[in-house]
């Protein structure tokens, strides 16, 4: 600048005798603070409704206090027993204190808590406490009078497992494993392991869904970015339409398919492939879930895949094919390899949906193929076991958040689209 | 896609199997939603084709199914008298209600959010944006039993309130990226032309600003409107009797009695989800069009 101002040594300034770089700042604050102004309410929304509810039920996973609150006393005088020699005096009485002033309701948690400890608790308590106002020292012989179960040592060291506030136990059970009265862990009973095969199982579900989804997914897609585009828009229409109808609406539609008497069968036994008597079971098992189940999840594979194979040009190939390669090898090497983003976005969407699954396998996946989701909802709902419903639902959400992270990290969340 | 006249036999066989391939997964798509339009009209109580309809029968169809969930009952057809409630209709009014409470709310925070995430200067963006995304990805199963647990805390299960509240959350990821992708093309130096002129940044945002980002916050309304719609798995842990919406008189159709009612229901949400899907497919191309992005 040759015709620089007088105050050429100084900072630069604006028109109002504020230095620029001053009053970039400034505004560049300004300008981040409305942002966050923005930000503020909708993101408070979502802390409150959703990040606290969901933390606060983790939290349930690991919590023993509940029980550590209802019998103090007892813990104490625990920590005193050396574990081998018969229950003492001073034990009873400390139970008989921590029964007579907690509340009712209190006690009923309580000894459900305990009743996962050592199954038998609960009904010992509830003809204890029933007992609880007419007993009179000296308390073992009154406790024995009540039940005499309360010699049996089990029971008192059954409290070892929970006298601490802090409890892993819930982990333990949800992968079939228990801690023993010393707090080793063990392996659970055989007849109450259910938990491994349940995950596996989801695994399992969720790995054939995302490999069937990509099959069926990849040739439509390919179909779909290189159709003319007014061919491909109303072809389209039979990606979306499923996406856009009820989810209810879509399983009532498979059972009329799938049943005993549905289309599928009967138009197998009419084209004289299947017997009567031999009609396929498709409903209610294994089978039901995955079919139902890829079949709602395509949508999520089919548009990644479809957005990606939009943005190849398809002069490649022909470049590939005049440089001597076969049709197939310029497919193979050319152009699957452009389309590896797009196979990651919709395996990754469609593994992370479906191993959360809970409504499709309730209504149509019978016994043997009901999932996790399943069982979280029946200990949250039947069994009320919160802790191990909380600690399956752990698990899952760090599967899916580990999966959601490798997909923002490739894919970018922000690179979302919708419809 | 077409063939070229130079082609093998063995690419013609190849490529013509490729096309069966591709219908067959358009129709593994579509067939199940088609399929339950006929059945619906059947006069049998049960949810099957019966040699009749196949032979089409006048006598086999009827509108009585679609009767039964309207509401009209018929003295003469004692059948579906056990079925005539309005259970149907008066949860569909439910679950519109519920929609659209929570879509406006969702919409309104939605585009809070995104207006606020396009700013450059907008601190930790991409934790925010994953944490504004996150109820889409966490399984609704957790995010319900994490409701149910608190609600139940601040006496909010049960309630009209916490229902719209919950469906806010579910909704408004949804708002969150359609508006954020029509902000991507948003010219900014519009809004500084319009300061220049002397608008103040709300008469701005009115005034440029939201008629162009229109087309994202409506398709992402609908987004949240459907899901609103159609979601179970929240209104099964935090709804009271009193909140019956239209996904659980189907949920219980489906596990109790089963009857050709739920197929009509089926039918009129098909039909309602293919008039959702032409109304998001004009928006998008308006979109394209006035923020001048040529279809390709």
């Amino acid at each position: 600048m040759s015709t620089a101002p007088a105050t050429v040594d100084g900072p630069l300034l604006t028109a109002d005798g504020v230095p620029l770089k001053e009053s970039l700042q400034i505004s560049l604050r300004r300008s981040k603070m409305r942002a966050l102004l923005l930000v503020l309410p909708p993101l408070l929304f979502l802390i409150f409704l959703f990040v606290i509810p969901i933390g606060n039920m983790l939290t349930r996973s690991v919590d023993d206090n509940l029980i550590n609150d209802v019998l103090p006393n007892t813990f104490a005088a625990f920590e005193t027993w050396d574990k081998k020699s018969e229950p003492t005096e001073a034990m009873f009485e400390a139970f008989y204190k921590d029964l007579r002033d907690a509340d009712r309701t209190d006690i009923g948690k309580a000894s459900v808590r305990m009743n996962y400890a050592n199954p038998g608790w609960r009904s010992l308590i509830k003809r204890t406490a029933r007992k609880i106002d007419k007993m009179e020292p000296p308390y073992k012989e009154a406790f024995l009078k009540a039940d005499d179960r309360w010699l049996d040592q089990d029971f008192w060291r059954s409290l070892g497992i929970m006298k601490d506030r802090v409890t892993f136990g819930y982990y333990l059970n949800a992968v079939d494993l228990d801690y023993d009265y010393d707090k080793n862990i063990i392996q659970q009973d055989e007849e109450r392991k259910v938990y491994n095969l349940l995950w596996w199982r989801t695994i399992k579900v969720s790995i054939i869904v995302t490999i069937a989804c990509l099959l069926l997914a990849y040739p439509v897609s390919y179909l779909l970015a290189t159709l003319p585009m007014r061919i491909a828009n109303l072809l389209m229409i039979c990606v979306l339409m499923p996406f856009w109808t009820s989810l209810l609406v879509r399983i009532v539609a498979w059972m009329i398919m799938l049943q005993q008497n549905g289309v599928v069968n009967d138009t197998l036994v009419a084209a004289g492939v299947l017997s009567d008597e031999n009609r396929l079971s498709m409903m209610y098992n294994f089978n039901g879930t995955i079919i139902v189940m890829t079949q709602i999840l395509l949508p999520f594979m089919i548009l990644p895949i479809y957005s990606v194979m939009k943005t190849i040009p398809p002069s490649y190939m022909k470049a590939a094919q005049n440089l001597g390669a076969t049709p197939t090898l310029a497919f193979i090497r050319v152009y699957m390899p452009q389309t590896i983003p797009g196979i990651g976005a919709g395996c990754i969407l469609v593994f992370i949906v479906a191993i959360g699954y809970y409504i499709t396998p309730e209504l149509v996946g019978g016994k043997d193929g009901r999932l996790i989701g399943n069982m979280v909802a029946y200990h949250m709902q039947r069994s009320l076991n919160w802790g191990l419903a909380a600690a399956m639902g752990t698990i899952l959400l760090c599967v899916i958040l580990v999966f959601y992270w490798v997909y923002d990290k490739i894919i970018g969340i922000d690179n979302m689209k919708m419809g | 896609m077409a063939l070229p006249i130079y082609a093998t036999t063995g690419q013609r066989i190849w490529h013509y199997t490729y096309l069966a391939f591709c219908v067959f997964v358009l129709f593994f798509l579509v067939a199940p939603l088609v399929a339950v339009i006929p059945l619906s009209f059947t006069s049998s109580p049960f949810l099957n084709f019966t040699p009749e309809m196949l032979a089409l029968d006048p006598d086999a169809f009827s509108v009585r199914w679609y009767k039964a969930l309207f509401g009209i009952c018929d003295a003469v057809d004692d059948s579906a008298s056990t079925m005539c409630h309005n259970k149907w209709m008066t949860g569909a009014g439910r679950s519109l209600y519920y929609a659209v409470c929570s879509t406006l709310l969702a919409t309104f925070l939605g585009t809070l959010a995104a207006l606020g995430l396009s700013n450059q200067h907008m601190p930790a963006k991409r934790a925010i944006m994953a944490l504004m995304i996150s109820p889409l990805i966490v399984p609704l199963i957790i995010t319900a039993a994490g409701m149910a647990f608190f609600f139940a805390r601040v006496n909010l299960s049960n309630t009209d309130a916490g229902i719209i509240l919950a469906y806010t959350i579910l909704g408004m990821p949804f708002v969150v990226i359609t508006v954020t992708s029509t902000l991507v093309g948003f010219d900014r130096s519009l809004m500084r032309a319009g300061a220049n002129l002397g608008g103040t940044p709300t008469y701005n945002f009115f005034k440029i600003q939201m008629p162009l980002i229109a087309p994202g916050m409506i398709s992402g309304a609908l987004f949240a409107f459907i899901t609103a719609f159609d979601e179970i798995v929240i209104i099964l842990f935090i709804g009271g009797p009193d909140q019956h919406t239209l996904p659980r008189q189907m949920w219980s159709g489906i596990r109790q009695e089963i009857s050709p009612t739920i197929l009509s229901a089926a039918t009129i949400l098909v039909l309602f989800s293919v008039l959702l899907l032409t109304t998001l497919e004009l928006l998008r191309r308006r979109s394209e069009r006035i923020r001048g992005i040529t279809p390709h």
